[in-house]
């Protein structure tokens, strides 16, 4: 399996990681060769396998319907690299 | 009745499906234990789980899987009792985890169906195709800074039910009736207050057209957030018409998400066209799938109130009313309750008129809801009672009404203070008919001529006399033996 | 004072109850190896103000008769547990500066406890590598150097290397660490000390940053194998806050050392033996078979034939999650932030400066195989191998009681070999990763030396909920060996 430039740059983009041109080769080269060490798995016979997914089969807890926690912006906001007002900031959007 | 396109090279019709997103009635948020209500201030309702801080987990809110069931069970629809959070996977500024919880392939409610009610008194059956629980996202503000958006997370995590119809509305009309019913089903439930206009129900359109007759479906375009009934019914209208017009000038439509211009009547392109969306989706690794017995769906199942399907049919063959006049009163639970209050023990027709005709009236007129109704359902049935015992005439029931509006005084105690009684004494009656009689031989000369209206000129008279107290049958019985002798 | 840092666990808390010296004095000494052994470069953060009060505070709680079970035991804190107050940078750039207002459940059970943090411990960059060397802030040293030849420095192992190496080196007494497929066992392999990862769900992963949360668990690194058990009585039980953890009752791990192996059916999994394994590797492997036989266990030759496929099918499900467990880091909430001309610019600017070069590797390879038309071929594919990888164990376990395999198919290697192949790299968790993809605990205790006289671990699984066993059997293995644990430094 061997991922090309543009693939790369495909999913650089959906991974919102800023690749320059100029490394597109050598990150499709070592994607790749990691890409063809995994194939391997397609020796395996799946049939009728019912995929695992979790790290466990316990059951889901669920929890009752009481506000326990919230009402601390101070806190929610300490670590902001830009807060304003009690608001998180981003570049303007445009919508 | 139809809802037909026409264009130069023949007739066209729409498809249309819905998604509805409502907001879950819940305390807290889906998957933390912040509060889930409109109204606070920036980043209140905000723990750390919803603002994605590192190695914050989701705990899920039991209210929120009740909610989604019931809400299942309204539609009718196949509950699942196996299903599975994933996690759709994009980046936005109010997604602060980089994915929302969701469900993707394994919903927790399947195929069910909403009957339309349509405006001539038809009703037609619309699929529906699943419901799932996920969370909403926070809000974006981009008009309190020059250059920087604003992101309030209070929103963030709250419970949300999408609900996905099967493409089979084919008119704005039956858009509307949709939504409509849905609303009424949701808040029949107690699951969704339904508020459009406060976004706690959303609504995105698909929208695509065909020749009358086809059966093949064509491109869809997707109509975001629109934010009240009639809006969606005008994007939809304005939507289908583009895309006739689109084919039949030799166009193809692209698939694409549209937004709705209010002010301009139009649909466009979403203006920052995101490139083609690949949500990942995968099983959620924090979250085993969601499972439930049989007995937790009937535990839910025995709490379901009447709903409005059921609720109309009762009152047409119960109460013998209108199929319009039953619409009316069962499209709010609040309606029905109060009109069979009002009803019970009385002429239900009676009832159903006044409380359509004349406390609606009165309620949209002063932008009330029925549970702050000035005059009680309890009240409204005294009313008739007096009409019923001959203690009030017709008119005086009017005029007794209006003071209970204004006033909100027991109907008893209004008919002494105002004097409204009916005279009962036929002595006193029959002295005022004497009177009148006395004074007016020319007109009784009239009457026995043969000209029978003048009749109805001399009940007139008496209850003037007698300052509208007398029962007017009463008066005109009295009339007629004397006009006779 | 240097000795108080050559005490075991045990030993240290028999001896404050006992009043042979006192918490401070211990954080004190422990403190001051810290300073002499600054250049392993084992911790991001040292907090000595914060461990001297907690100190304090234990030895007020001590004189009260109210002694927690680790009450005064200086502990590292692997830097992916969120602390409160404290700096938490996963080793990455891009959490410059988070200082969470909140505290993991691990680190605050063992505050709970008594135990005394004197920092936040060096790691591979958001617990991604087997070497430390992709941490941010830099590479950590194994206090173990190879007799004779280069005096190269080691590796410790990853991802918990600063864990390893500051337990190794008796800079603290114990740390935690987190394993996603091999991370605490085998840097503890890689410096001679006892790494434990229990069950998956004993230990709750609220608060720690996620890797990979199908896999990741926290669990303790210490110098012997009743340390383990003492510290991880600890950190385990249930939290209502993650959704994966047991509802199971915490057994008394401590309890059971002593009870020896006798009758145990110990399974040697035929697929740990490749070709070309590390004769030495084998050779202590085959050692430590004869030890548990001579204790009076059986051994039974057991076959997990899947075990092949098992770091291929974490290199799919690990990269996943974590590509979408790290969306979360975009400059808007905390942490780094690039400046860019629209939003989308920002978060791919502040990801390109804020990842290093393994972790952006890993989103894409994880972006990559969840993509649309790879999902199938890729993610579900490894989903359904893991079902058969964890079917190994569940049958092999019909057979034995627990299994017994090399931690690491070799010893510590040089800081800046095998840099530039990932795949070789990739292998140093042959061993370790199977279990993990199957959630069951595993352990890695320090059992002989090459020639070079570098530690090498043996690695002991048991089923999922049965540690008792595991400890058994790690017990057995560590009186056996007689390993020469490195002295204070
Ligand atoms: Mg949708
Ligand atoms: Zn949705």
């Amino acid at each position: 399996m061997s991922l090309d430039k543009a693939t790369v740059r495909r999913i650089a983009t959906l991974a919102r990681i800023e690749v320059p041109d100029a490394d597109l080769g050598t990150v499709a080269e070592q994607l790749s060769g990691i890409m063809g060490w995994i194939e391997q798995l397609k020796e395996v016979n799946t049939d009728n396998v019912a995929p695992m997914s979790g790290g466990t089969d316990l059951k889901l807890p669920w929890r009752k319907d009481e506000v326990t926690d919230g009402d601390k912006v101070d806190q929610v906001l300490a670590n902001a690299p830009d807060g304003h007002d009690g608001f998180f900031t981003v570049p303007k959007v445009v919508e | 009745m139809s809802y037909i396109l026409k264009g130069e090279t023949g007739d066209w019709e729409v498809v249309i499906g819905l998604e509805v997103h409502a907001q879950v009635i819940s305390k807290a948020k889906l998957f933390s234990g912040a509060s889930a209500d409109f109204g606070a201030g920036p980043n209140e309702h905000v723990s750390f789980i919803d603002a994605g801080m590192p190695g914050m987990l989701p705990v899920i809110n039991e209210r929120c899987v009740e909610q989604a069931v019931r809400t299942g069970l309204g539609l009718k629809a196949q509950i699942n009792k196996r299903s599975v959070f994933a996690r759709k996977n994009y980046f936005y500024a109010d997604l602060p985890q980089g994915y929302q919880i969701s469900q993707y392939d394994q919903p927790i409610v399947g195929e069910g169906t909403l009957v339309l009610d349509l405006a001539d008194g038809s009703t037609r059956a619309i699929g529906i195709e699943r419901l799932h629980l996920e969370q909403d996202a926070g809000k974006s503000i981009h008009d309190m800074h020059g250059t920087k958006s604003f992101i309030d997370l209070n929103r963030a995590g709250v419970a949300l039910m999408e609900i996905v119809s099967k493409p089979d509305l084919r008119s704005p009309e039956e858009v509307g009736a949709y939504l409509k019913k849905m609303r009424s089903i949701l808040r029949y439930l107690g699951t969704c207050d339904g508020n459009m206009e406060e976004g706690s129900m959303r609504c995105d359109a698909n929208v695509s057209v065909r020749p009358v007759g086809a059966t093949e479906l064509r491109t869809r375009c997707e109509i975001k957030n629109v934010n009240s009934v009639r809006f969606v019914m005008q994007a939809v209208e304005y939507e289908a018409r583009r895309h006739v017009d689109v084919y039949e000038s030799g166009g193809k439509i692209d698939q694409e998400t549209r937004l709705y211009d209010s002010n301009k009547g139009e649909t466009r392109t979403m203006r920052s066209k995101e490139m083609a969306h690949d949500y990942r989706y995968f099983p959620d690794p924090d979250l085993q799938p969601l499972e439930f017995d049989d007995a937790f769906v009937e535990s839910i199942r025995k709490t379901l109130p009447e709903l409005p399907d059921d609720k109309k049919a009762r009152f047409i063959s119960a109460y013998g009313l209108s199929a319009y006049d039953a619409d009316v009163l069962v499209s709010e639970r609040e309606n029905g309750e109060f009109f069979e209050v009002v009803a019970k023990g009385r002429d239900a027709k009676q009832a159903a008129n006044w409380v359509n005709t004349n406390l609606f009236a009165v309620l949209n007129k002063k932008g009330l809801s029925i549970a702050e109704s000035p005059v009680s359902a309890a009240n409204l049935g005294r009313l008739l009672d007096l009409i019923a015992d001959n203690t009030i005439s017709g008119r005086q029931a009017k005029e007794l009404f209006e003071a209970m509006v204004e006033t909100g005084k027991d109907a008893d105690v209004l008919v002494s203070e105002l004097g409204l009684k009916q005279m009962t004494d036929t002595s006193a009656i029959e002295a005022a008919v004497d009177q009148v009689l006395a004074a007016n031989t020319e007109k009784v000369e009239q009457f026995r001529a043969g000209k029978e209206q003048v009749l109805g000129w001399f009940v007139g008279q008496v209850m003037k006399a007698t300052q509208g107290k007398a029962n007017p049958a009463t008066c005109s019985d009295l009339l007629r033996k004397k006009l006779a002798s | 004072m240097t000795e108080l840092t050559s005490f075991t666990i045990a030993q240290a808390r028999d001896r404050l109850l006992r009043k042979e010296f006192s918490a401070l004095e211990l954080t004190e000494a422990h403190l001051a190896s810290m300073e002499r052994n600054k250049d392993f470069n084992a911790f991001i953060t040292t907090t000595p103000e914060l461990a001297r009060e907690r100190a304090k505070a234990s030895d007020e709680r001590i004189a009260a008769g109210k002694a927690g079970a680790l009450e005064g035991i200086p502990l590292g804190i692997k830097d992916l547990f969120c602390t409160e107050g404290v700096m938490t940078t996963a080793a990455s750039h891009i959490l410059d500066a988070f200082t969470p207002r909140y505290e993991s459940t691990v680190s605050q059970k063992l505050r709970d406890a008594g135990s005394v943090m004197l920092g936040k411990m060096n790691l591979d960059e958001f617990a991604m590598g087997s070497s430390n060397i992709t941490s941010y802030y830099g590479p950590v040293k194994n206090p173990w150097k190879a007799k004779g030849g280069s005096n190269a420095d080691l590796v410790p192992g990853g991802s918990s290397g600063g864990s390893s190496a500051a337990v190794s080196g008796h800079l603290v007494m114990g740390a935690t660490g987190t394993d996603t497929g091999g991370s605490i066992r085998q840097p503890a392999a890689f410096t001679g000390i006892v790494g434990v990862k229990p069950t998956y769900g004993r230990c709750s992963r609220w608060g720690v940053v996620a890797f990979a949360s199908s896999l990741d668990q926290a669990g303790p690194m210490t110098r012997t194998v009743r340390d383990a058990a003492i510290m991880l009585k600890v950190m385990c039980g249930h939290d209502a806050k993650d959704s994966t953890s047991s509802q199971m009752a915490v057994p008394d791990f401590e309890a059971v050392l002593g009870q020896g192996v006798k009758g145990l059916r110990i399974g040697i999994p035929k697929e740990y033996r490749p070709d070309g394994l590390n004769a030495e590797v084998d050779a202590l492997w085959n050692k430590g078979i004869g030890w548990l036989q001579d204790a009076g266990a059986t051994i039974v030759d057991i076959s997990l034939p899947h075990t092949k496929y098992a770091l291929p099918t974490y290199y799919i499900v690990a990269p996943a999650e974590a590509s979408s467990n790290l969306a979360r880091y975009d400059g808007v909430r905390f942490g780094l932030r690039q400046d860019g001309k629209s939003l989308d610019d920002m978060y791919a600017k502040t990801r390109a400066a804020g990842f290093g070069a393994e972790v952006k590797r890993r989103i894409l390879i994880g972006t990559y195989v969840l993509s649309a038309g790879y999902y199938d071929a890729y993610y579900l594919k490894a989903q359904k191998v893991r079902a058969l990888i964890a079917k190994d164990f569940t049958d092999a376990f019909k057979k034995c009681d627990a299994i017994l395999t090399p931690t690491a198919p070799t010893a510590a290697f040089a800081i800046g070999e095998k840099m530039d192949d990932p795949v070789a790299m990739y292998l140093n968790d042959v061993f370790t990763v199977p279990a993990s993809l199957a959630g069951i605990p595993g352990a890695s205790v320090p059992a002989g030396l090459t020639a070079e006289g570098l530690p090498l671990g043996l690695q002991v699984l048991t089923k999922s909920w049965d540690e008792e066993t595991m400890f058994r059997v790690c017990q057995t293995l560590e009186e056996s060996a007689q390993f020469p644990t490195l002295g204070a430094l």
